[in-house]
C-alpha cells in the first residue's frame, strides 16, 4: 500500500472529533514544532520537502513563504484558501468535513512558522455545513490548549478564523480571496505588490490551499527529506485527486505522485476502471480550467511511453498534446459525452464567474458562451470555430489574474483535439441538437 | 414567502452572534465582518432586502452602498424574496455528465416551475447555480446548509414529497 500522507485515518470511526484524532498520534507536529524547534527551522523543512501549492498553481510552498516580509512591528498573516470552487475539484470539501483537525493542527503548524497571531481560513459559502464542523474543531483544540494564548507554554499566541465567501469562484484567486475577507467585492488585485508585502489590511500575507497546508504536521513529524522521498522528481508527495465522470468509483483518492494514469483509472485501487460497456473518450485532468486531452493522449505521451500522474508528465508537450495537474480535478468521459456541450457547461460557467474587471475576460467569456451555446443549439456558422479560437487567444494573458486564462483554455484545447467534432454539429444541426446526441464520427476510444 | 417587515432588527442571539463575529477581525477592520453578517440576515429573513443591507451597513459603522456592492457580487444572497426552500441546482461540467440536465428537467416539471420561479404556494424556489465541489456525488443541489447528492428522478420525487408536508 503506497503511503498516505492525508487520508490514512480518514475512515477511523469519530476522527472528526479531537479526543479520536488526537488519540491517532494527531497535533504531535504541533508539539515538536514549538517545543523543539525555531520558526525558521518549520518554513525549512517545508523548503526541504518540495511540497508544491496544491490548490492548482504547484508553487513550492517553502519558497511561498520564504517571500512572506517581515517588517517590525506589523502583523503577518496566514489565509487558508478553502474556496475550492473549481469544477471537478472536491477534495478540500472532502478533507475538511472528514478530518478537520488535520486542517487544524496544519494550520497551527504553518502560522508559527510565519509568525502570523491570528490566521483565517476562508471557506466558501455553500460549505457552511463545513464551517460549522471547522469551528467545533478550533473550540476543541482551544480548550485542550492547541489554540489561544501561550499553546503549550511555548508563549506563542494564535488565534484561527474561519470565514465564510458567498459565491464567487473568483475568490478562489487569492487577491480576490483577501478582497473579500476584507469585505469587498472580489476583484482581484493588480501585482505587484505581492500578498508576502501587502497582503491582507495591507500587511504581509501568506495564502495556501487546504491540501497545502494539511501536508505541514507530516513534514514535521517525519522531516522535509522523507516528504521529499515520495513522488518523482519535482511532484514529491502524495496529491489528492477528485476523481468525477464516467468512472466506476468516483471519489476522492490520494494518490503517491508517480503512478501511471493508466494505473488510476483502471486500478481497483483508485477509479475502477469506465462504466461497463463505455470507453474511455477524454479526459480533464486537473479541473475544468486545464486543457481537455482525448484518451490517447491522456494515457500516453506524444512518444509513446505512458503518461503518469505528476506535474511534469501531465504536461509533457506542451498545450499541443499535454495538459496540467492543476487542482487535481480528474474528469473522466466516455463515448457519450458531448464535447461540445461540456465545453459550452465550462464556458458559461467562466462567464457567469467572470468579476467584470477586466474587458478582454469580461466581453470574452459572454462571447465564447453565446457562440458556443450558438453551436450547440444548432444554429453554428463554420467561422465560429476560429472566431472562437481567436476570442480565447485574446484573453489569455490579457488579465489582471488568472480566470481569463482559465476561460480560454478549455476552448481552444477542445477545439484543438475535437475539431471534427464542433463540425459536425454546425454540419448536421437537426441531427446534434436531438436528445441525447452525440458525435460518432471518427474519435480514438480507449 | 418570508416578508421583511420594519423595523429590521437580529433576534437576540443572532445580535450576539453578530458582536461576537465583528469583534474577531483587528480593530477597525470591522468591515470584514461583512459576508458573515449578510449570511445571517439571510437566515433570519430568507433574503436580503435594502432594509436588510441598511441595517447591516449601521451595524459595522459603513456606508450602505459598501454593502449593496458587496451583496449584488456574491451569488449566495437572494436581493429578491423567495420562498420557504431555495433549490439550488448546480449546472455545471461534470453534474451534467451524470445526468445533471435530465434529472433537472424532471425536478422542473414535478415543480410546475422553471428556473429563477416560486411555486404559488410560496414553498420552493428553484435556482441554477455553478459548480458546488461535490463533482464526484453529481448531480447535486442545495437547500440551505444541506447537499443533497447522486440525484436521481425517484430521489428528487422523494425529497420534494417530504419537503412539501
Amino acid at each position: 500500500m503506497a503511503v498516505k500522507i492525508l487520508t490514512e485515518h480518514i475512515n477511523v470511526p469519530n476522527i472528526n472529533t479531537f479526543e479520536v484524532y488526537r488519540k491517532m498520534g494527531g497535533y504531535t507536529a504541533v508539539e515538536k514544532a514549538l517545543k523543539t524547534m525555531t520558526p525558521e527551522e518549520v518554513v525549512e523543512e517545508v523548503k526541504k520537502s518540495g511540497v508544491r501549492g496544491r490548490g492548482g498553481a504547484g508553487f513550492p510552498m517553502g519558497m511561498k513563504w520564504s517571500f512572506l516580509a517581515k517588517p517590525e512591528g506589523v502583523p503577518r498573516y496566514l489565509v487558508c484558501n478553502a474556496d475550492e470552487s473549481e469544477p471537478g475539484t472536491f477534495k478540500d470539501h472532502y478533507l475538511m468535513r472528514e478530518i478537520p483537525h488535520l486542517l487544524i493542527e496544519g494550520m497551527i503548524v504553518s502560522s508559527f512558522a510565519l509568525g502570523a497571531k491570528k490566521s483565517f481560513i476562508y471557506v466558501r459559502g455553500e460549505l457552511m455545513y463545513v464551517i460549522k464542523i471547522l469551528e467545533k474543531a478550533i473550540a476543541e483544540a482551544t480548550a485542550a490548549g492547541f489554540l489561544g494564548k501561550n499553546i503549550l507554554g511555548s508563549g506563542y499566541d494564535l488565534e484561527l478564523v474561519v470565514q465564510p465567501g458567498g459565491g464567487a469562484y473568483i475568490c478562489g484567486e487569492e487577491t480576490a480571496l483577501l478582497e473579500s475577507l476584507e469585505g469587498k467585492r472580489g476583484n482581484p488585485r493588480n501585482k505587484p505588490p505581492f500578498p508576502a508585502v501587502k497582503g491582507l489590511y495591507q500587511s504581509p500575507t501568506v495564502v495556501n490551499n487546504v491540501e497545502s497546508i494539511a501536508n505541514t504536521p507530516w513534514i514535521i513529524n517525519n522531516g522535509g527529506e522523507t516528504y521529499a522521498g515520495l513522488g518523482v522528481g519535482r511532484s514529491t508527495g502524495t496529491k489528492l485527486i477528485s476523481a468525477s465522470g464516467h468512472i466506476n468509483k468516483p471519489g476522492v483518492y490520494e494518490i503517491p505522485l508517480g503512478i501511471t494514469v493508466e494505473d488510476f483509472i483502471y486500478a481497483d485501487e483508485w477509479c475502477g476502471g469506465i462504466r461497463p460497456g463505455h470507453h474511455l473518450k477524454a479526459v480533464i485532468a486537473g479541473g475544468s480550467s486545464v486543457p481537455i486531452l482525448p484518451a490517447k493522449l491522456i494515457l500516453n505521451l506524444a512518444n509513446g511511453d505512458k503518461r503518469l500522474m505528476t506535474y511534469e508528465s501531465l504536461s509533457d508537450g506542451g498545450f499541443a498534446t499535454g495538459t496540467m495537474l492543476g487542482s487535481g480535478g480528474f474528469i473522466a468521459m466516455d463515448e457519450t459525452a458531448c464535447i461540445v456541450r461540456n465545453t459550452w457547461t465550462f464556458a458559461r460557467f467562466y462567464h457567469h464567474e467572470s468579476c467584470g474587471q477586466c474587458s478582454p475576460c469580461r466581453e470574452g467569456t459572454g462571447w465564447m458562451d453565446k457562440v458556443l451555446e450558438r453551436i450547440e443549439t444548432g444554429k453554428g456558422n463554420m467561422r465560429d470555430i476560429d472566431l472562437l479560437v481567436d476570442v480565447a487567444k485574446k484573453i489569455e494573458g490579457n488579465t489582471i489574474c488568472p480566470l481569463g486564462d482559465a476561460a480560454a483554455w478549455p476552448i481552444a484545447s477542445a477545439i484543438r483535439h475535437f475539431r471534427s467534432e464542433f463540425e459536425w454539429h454546425i454540419t448536421h444541426p437537426q441531427e446534434a441538437t436531438q436528445p441525447g446526441a452525440v458525435y460518432r464520427g471518427e474519435m480514438e476510444l480507449v | 414567502m418570508t416578508e421583511t417587515t420594519n423595523p429590521i432588527l437580529f433576534t437576540p442571539e443572532r445580535l450576539a452572534n453578530a458582536q461576537e463575529i465583528i469583534a474577531r477581525y483587528p480593530e477597525g477592520k470591522q468591515k470584514s465582518a461583512l459576508l458573515p453578517l449578510l449570511h445571517l440576515a439571510q437566515e433570519q429573513y430568507g433574503w436580503v432586502s435594502s432594509d436588510v443591507m441598511d441595517y447591516v451597513a449601521g451595524l459595522l459603522d459603513i456606508l450602505p452602498i459598501e454593502v449593496y456592492e458587496v451583496a449584488s457580487f456574491y451569488t449566495m444572497f437572494h436581493l429578491d424574496p423567495v420562498g420557504k426552500h431555495v433549490i439550488e441546482y448546480c449546472r455545471t461540467g461534470p453534474c451534467c455528465l451524470m445526468g445533471g440536465e435530465d434529472v433537472y428537467g424532471h425536478l422542473k416539471q414535478k415543480l410546475g416551475i422553471d428556473t429563477g420561479e416560486t411555486t404559488p404556494d410560496g414553498k420552493f424556489t428553484l435556482k441554477e447555480v455553478e459548480c458546488l465541489a461535490a463533482c464526484g456525488w453529481g448531480p447535486v443541489f442545495q437547500i440551505r446548509e444541506k447537499y443533497y447528492m447522486n440525484l436521481t428522478n425517484e430521489k428528487v420525487d422523494e425529497i420534494i414529497e417530504e419537503l412539501s408536508k
